[in-house]
């Protein structure tokens, strides 16, 4: 059994500023929308977020980004986000970015406990600049570090109360991985069934990751609505 | 030819660049317009970076579902077949050399095939996305792109001027004016589009251009 909040709030209580935290989701697909309007309203500072993209102007990660909340950003793609440029290009926010399989294989080495690993992507550009190179079969890597972090606020669509996780179709994306990369992991989803309920064959995140449950509705913001 | 019909020329000669039982991984803009141009008799299955396998077409506004998104952020659907994963298990696929053709943009190609398509310094900093380990990882890599930028001037280069996304890394590219391959001899003309002559492709291509065995008047 794993502490089921009563507030996005209280899930949050514990994370203070200077903290390290991973937040999940691939634009605002699969974001912890609850927890990240907690931590504006909490109002901690100096945060390292390491997360694929940094939200829109006016949601997501872009609310603690207007803020001012973040002072640093890792992560592989932020081209939706007017604000985050900008605070770029005038040197108040660091920023790191990553390519994306090499961003996602940092999460899931941390949770793994891999410290490091090689990969193509990279190689020869400003991405590889100080980091050690290698030759294997005849092609170059460079060396890339995990990732690890003090919270990750990830999102799922369905939870035991055992903490085990399942996620809803492109929903998915980092989520995964930084369940297993935080020191705590706290998982907002959208319904809490009972122990016994989700069928173990079908469960992404085993418990073992989870460390506190959150039940919040999920506005789901479209970014871009295409239809036929 | 406006710049629409030019779109489409490109999406449509990039399509055949896939075969029957591909896998393949399209970027954002003008890529993504080569999936409306797939042949019925192929059967293609399309990777999107962000968890999926089987990207289907745009939804009805009945069928649209916010947690179905493609690398675009466009809301869009899955086919019969498709599978969902995280997105360590897509660059794992992509990384791993799984997936067949990547079809990418660019702001400049260099004559050795590398690409420059993320980043403008002091002026635009979007992120590299996928893109630095899809053309490391994809077997065919394929550039689609306008010939020459708005101010006109070549895009296609000795050597790109801005950051890299990858060094020798492209196979082909495939512009409104000609397709070209990237040998190990340099840049080989291969096809001049409708329109233009080979020496239009060459005057508004800094880098030199090796001209054998090339097909003129292509639609």
């Amino acid at each position: 059994m794993k502490p089921i909040y009563s507030s996005a709030k209280e899930a949050v209580a514990d994370i203070q500023d200077g903290a390290t935290i991973m937040v999940g989701g691939f634009g605002l697909v699969g974001i912890p929308e609850q927890l990240i309007l907690a931590l504006v309203e909490k109002g901690v500072k100096d945060l390292t977020v390491i997360s694929n993209n940094c939200g829109v102007d006016e949601w997501g990660l872009g609310l603690l980004l207007k803020d001012k909340q973040i002072k640093k950003m890792i992560g592989s793609y932020v081209g939706e986000n007017k604000e985050f440029e900008r605070q770029v290009l005038s040197g108040e926010i660091e920023v790191e970015l990553t390519p994306q399989g090499t961003l996602a294989e940092k999460i899931r080495a941390g949770g793994a406990g891999i410290p490091a690993f090689f990969t193509p992507a990279g190689v020869g550009t400003t991405v590889a600049e100080g980091k050690e190179i290698r030759e294997f079969y005849g092609k170059d890597y460079v060396l890339e570090e995990a990732l690890r972090a003090d919270f990750s606020l990830i999102r799922a669509a369905k939870a035991d109360k055992f903490g085990n996780l399942i996620y809803n179709k492109t929903a998915q994306n980092f989520n995964p991985m930084m369940a297993t990369a935080g020191a705590v992991t706290i998982a907002e989803v959208e319904e809490i069934v009972e122990t016994g309920d989700l069928d173990p064959q079908t469960i992404h995140t085993p418990s073992i990751y989870v460390q506190g449950l959150l039940q919040a509705d999920q506005e789901k913001r479209i970014e871009r609505l295409t239809t036929r | 030819m406006g710049k629409v019909n030019y779109r489409e020329r490109i999406a449509r000669r990039a399509e055949k660049e896939i075969n029957d039982g591909d896998y393949v991984n399209l970027g954002i803009g003008m890529p993504t317009l080569v999936a409306n141009y797939i042949s019925e008799d192929k059967t293609v299955v399309l990777q999107s970076e962000n968890g999926l396998l089987g990207i289907g077409p745009y939804p009805t506004e009945d069928e649209v579902d916010p947690d179905l998104i493609n690398a675009g952020k466009e809301t869009v659907t899955s086919i019969p077949g498709s599978a969902y994963f995280t997105s360590a298990e897509s660059f794992a696929m992509i990384r791993g050399g799984h997936v067949d053709v990547a079809i990418l943009g660019a702001m400049e190609v260099s004559e050795k095939g590398d690409l420059a398509n993320w980043m403008i310094p002091g002026k635009m900093i979007k992120g590299m996305g996928g893109a630095m380990d899809l053309v490391h990882g994809a077997k065919k890599i394929i550039v689609i792109m306008d010939h020459v930028a708005r101010d006109g001037s070549a895009k296609i280069k000795k050597e790109c001027e801005l950051p890299l996304t990858g060094k020798q890394v492209v196979h082909k590219i495939i512009t409104e004016r000609a397709a070209i391959d990237i040998t190990p001899d340099g840049l080989e003309l291969r096809e001049v589009f409708e329109g233009f002559t080979i020496q239009d492709v060459i005057d508004s291509t800094e880098a030199p251009l090796i001209v054998k065995n090339v097909i003129e008047n292509v639609k």
